[in-house]
């Protein structure tokens, strides 16, 4: 995400790419890429502006933002949370720890925390299946997870 | 064209190239099953219940796979049977099946396959979707716990439409029909045309019902209720008692409805000829003193608001005329209720439509409650069957006067094209003085979605065309942006085809739909009334007269003007509340 722009800069920056591929047929995909590199997610206000220009229906613009799960309808948080759903995990558990750090932090998969500080999202193997069921905190790896963990574990940040 | 072999079940047939499998074992008389198949709609073979044996390593979609010289197909197989099967218990595991209380019990695609392939218990556990029912919009109705994905509603609204309000969101188990940010139907730039509701196989989209609203009224003895009944109805109600499609049923509808308890019966052809007066009128008018042109009709309210959503730049084209059915409630809460002594804040105006926007269309502002309230003809046919009534051996009955009395130019309104020769009939004879050659008008007769013809009056040519489909609208309108066409005159209509298949009209099954052209079984019912009419000019209408002669002074005057006319909103693209 640009941190150094503000949102009419940001705008400048949307219109050059919509520029640049306005004419292009299957240009909404690249575009959205290109979008959430600006924004660092994709909000209904930036959807809109981009199925304006590529002259497509909003509602197909987010059928694909909500199918790809590249794309994030919310912003980041500081530290992003990831839970692994890959099959070892999932076997081991991993959807309780997702339902407990939705509890503790009052957000659905895909969100960020209202002080922008954590935002959640499941995500594929992630190549520690010794350790499953896995999260990962930015960088930070933990492993061997019980749901009772989370909470201590979210204090550290 | 080159014709391939081809051996269906064993029998042999020979198909022209290109035709599917699906096509080819219609014509060997072999039936396959299918669910998300609909012809010139939805050809994405998604379900997977057409499944055949074509010799191939895998079982391939019947409705998508083209016939090749010498193919040998197997449509029925115990093999073929079990997948089928299983196919439609995991897309029945989590379907809300309460039939009873659905409004498409008995006439549901997924009902009757999982009749015809003798399912009698689901072997899968599926979880329950419990989604929240959308019923905010004024037409329409979404229920996605019986939606089964097969997504002819978005071929509708994105292919044939070019609407897109709605789309498939999200993924894997989560996916969903929805609009964009999930918003309420009505909170986005959706037009209420209801085309989606006549291409879904189940009961996962309607019309929002007001039945109840009108049996309310009819008990209410402070409320004088009259019914109007719109061109179309007429050609399609008969679907829902077993008539052959296409057969006018006229007489029998109206004996019908006259049994249901309302004050006067009326016909909204009526009030099509008033509007043909008013339009005429202003086209007149606008041609004569350089005023904006193409004027464009204002009919067809789904037409109206995805004017107003999409081409914004157009609002000054459009007519400024109300629709035949708010111009039947302003006449009848004004002159008639004058006329003949009756309190206009006790009369309720019902309205039958084959039409979903008029729900929408009826509750503007800017409508001011002409129309209290208007139901579809399926509602109608509802309520026939509710009160028990036996539609077949109803006597028929005629309209009551004096707004029974319309003319053969109001009927044909419910067909694409048919407002356009409504007016030309009038206009001519106002500037040439002389009736119309009604072979110059033919060209804009039929079905398909663009017609034009240019006639000429007091010399000029004048350009006109008749456009149904909002596809198509917007080809057209894009035309005449960017200069590659020049029109005086226009029609549209939002439906394909018109009224006769308006989103409220009686659901025709795929099976049905995939085999005859509908829209053009139904117009001929129209048409045919229009030739058997007395009157056929609304010129003619001796109702529409003495409404001038009595109450309003002229077409286009002042009163006129005050009753009959309207104005139209610019709205947001997108999102029609922000
Ligand atoms: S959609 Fe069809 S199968 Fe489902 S409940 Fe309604 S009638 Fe029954
Ligand atoms: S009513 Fe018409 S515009 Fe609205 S969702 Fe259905 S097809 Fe689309
Ligand atoms: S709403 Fe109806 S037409 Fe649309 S995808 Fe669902 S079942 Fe099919
Ligand atoms: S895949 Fe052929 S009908 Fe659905």
């Amino acid at each position: 995400m640009c941190q150094n722009c503000n949102l009419d800069e940001k705008e400048k920056k949307l219109q050059e790419v919509l520029n640049k591929h306005k004419d292009t047929k299957g240009a909404l995909i690249p575009v959205l890429h290109e979008a959430q590199e600006i924004y660092g997610y994709l909000p209904l206000s930036v959807q809109e502006i981009v199925a304006n220009a590529l002259g497509l229906p909003l509602s197909e613009v987010y059928g694909v933002v909500t199918f790809y799960t590249q794309f994030s309808l919310y912003p980041k948080g500081q530290y992003k949370i990831q839970v692994c759903l890959g099959t070892a995990c999932y076997v081991k558990g991993s959807s309780s720890i997702l339902d407990e750090l939705k509890k503790q932090l009052g957000i659905e998969v895909g969100q960020c925390t209202k002080d922008g500080k954590f935002s959640l999202d499941a995500c594929r193997c992630v190549g520690a299946c010794g350790l499953a069921p896995v999260m990962m905190i930015n960088e930070d790896v933990y492993g061997t997870l019980v749901a009772s963990d989370v909470a201590n574990i979210l204090k550290k940040y | 064209m080159n014709l391939l072999n081809v051996t269906i079940d064993g029998i042999k047939i020979q198909v022209p190239e290109g035709t599917t499998v699906l096509d080819a074992a219609r014509l060997a008389n072999v039936d396959i099953p299918t669910l998300c198949y609909l012809k010139d709609v939805n050809e994405i073979g998604a379900c997977r219940m057409c499944l055949v044996d074509v010799g191939a390593k895998a079982l391939q979609t019947a409705c998508v796979y083209p016939c090749s010289e010498g193919l040998n197909v197997v449509t029925n197989s115990p093999k073929i049977r079990d997948i089928r099967k299983a196919t439609l218990e995991l897309i029945l595991s989590n379907h809300d099946r309460r039939c009873l209380t659905c409004i498409r019990n008995q006439n549901c695609e997924l009902q009757a396959l999982a009749d015809k392939l003798n399912v009698r218990e689901i072997s899968y556990d599926g979880v329950p979707k419990g989604l929240p029912l959308d019923n905010i919009s004024k037409s329409i109705v979404r229920d996605n716990n019986k939606c089964i994905l097969c997504r002819r509603c978005i071929a509708a609204c994105n292919k044939i439409q070019t609407v897109g309000a709605i789309n498939v969101m999200e993924r894997g188990y989560e996916t969903i029909v929805s609009t964009a940010d999930h918003r309420s139907i009505a909170d986005v730039n959706c037009v209420n045309c209801g085309q989606c509701i006549n291409v879904c196989p189940v009961g996962a989209l309607y019309e929002k019902d007001n039945t109840q609203v009108v049996w309310d009224a009819i008990k209410d003895p402070d409320k004088y209720v009259i019914i109007q009944t719109a061109p179309s109805v007429r050609a399609g109600i008969g679907e829902e008692f077993g008539y052959p499609i296409g057969t006018p049923v006229t007489g029998k509808m109206v004996g019908a409805i006259k049994k249901l308890g309302f004050d006067k019966v009326f016909d909204t052809d009526t009030a099509a000829d008033l509007t043909i007066m008013e339009e005429g009128t202003e086209f007149i008018n606008r041609l004569n003193n350089n005023g904006k042109l193409p004027l464009i009709t204002s009919c067809s309210p789904g037409w109206i608001k995805f004017c107003e959503h999409e081409f914004p730049d157009f609002i000054d084209n459009l007519s400024s005329c109300k629709s035949p059915q708010q111009m039947f409630g302003a006449l009848i809460k004004s002159y008639y209720a004058e006329k003949n002594n009756i309190d206009p804040s006790k009369i309720f105006v019902v309205s039958v439509m084959p039409c979903t926007a008029k729900k929408f269309e009826s509750d503007r502002d800017e409508m001011e409650k002409d129309v209290d309230i208007s139901i579809t003809s399926r509602e109608l046919a509802r309520m026939i069957r509710e009160a028990g009534i036996d539609f077949r051996s109803v006597e028929d009955a005629q309209f009551d006067n004096p707004l029974g009395e319309a003319t053969g130019a109001g009927v044909i309104f419910g067909a694409t094209g048919g407002v356009m020769e409504a007016a030309l009939r009038t206009v001519y004879y106002i500037l040439e003085g002389k009736r119309i050659n009604e072979l110059d008008v033919k060209p804009i007769r039929g079905t398909q979605g663009i017609k034009e013809a240019t006639i000429k009056i007091t010399g000029i040519d004048v350009n006109v065309c008749a456009v149904s489909g909002l596809g198509n609208a917007r080809k057209v309108l894009n035309m005449i942006k960017s200069g590659e066409k020049n029109y005086h005159f226009i029609e549209i209509m939002a439906c394909p085809g018109g009224c006769v298949n308006g989103g409220g009209q009686p659901i025709v099954p795929a099976k049905i739909r995939n085999r005859i052209d509908v829209r053009a079984e139904r117009a001929k019912a129209l048409y045919s009334e229009d030739m058997r009419a007395t009157y056929r000019n609304s010129d003619e209408n001796e109702f529409v007269q003495k409404f001038y002669k009595e109450y309003a002074e002229k077409p286009g005057s002042h009163k006129a003007h005050e009753l009959l006319h309207t104005h139209y909103v610019k709205r947001d693209r997108y999102i029609a509340t922000k």
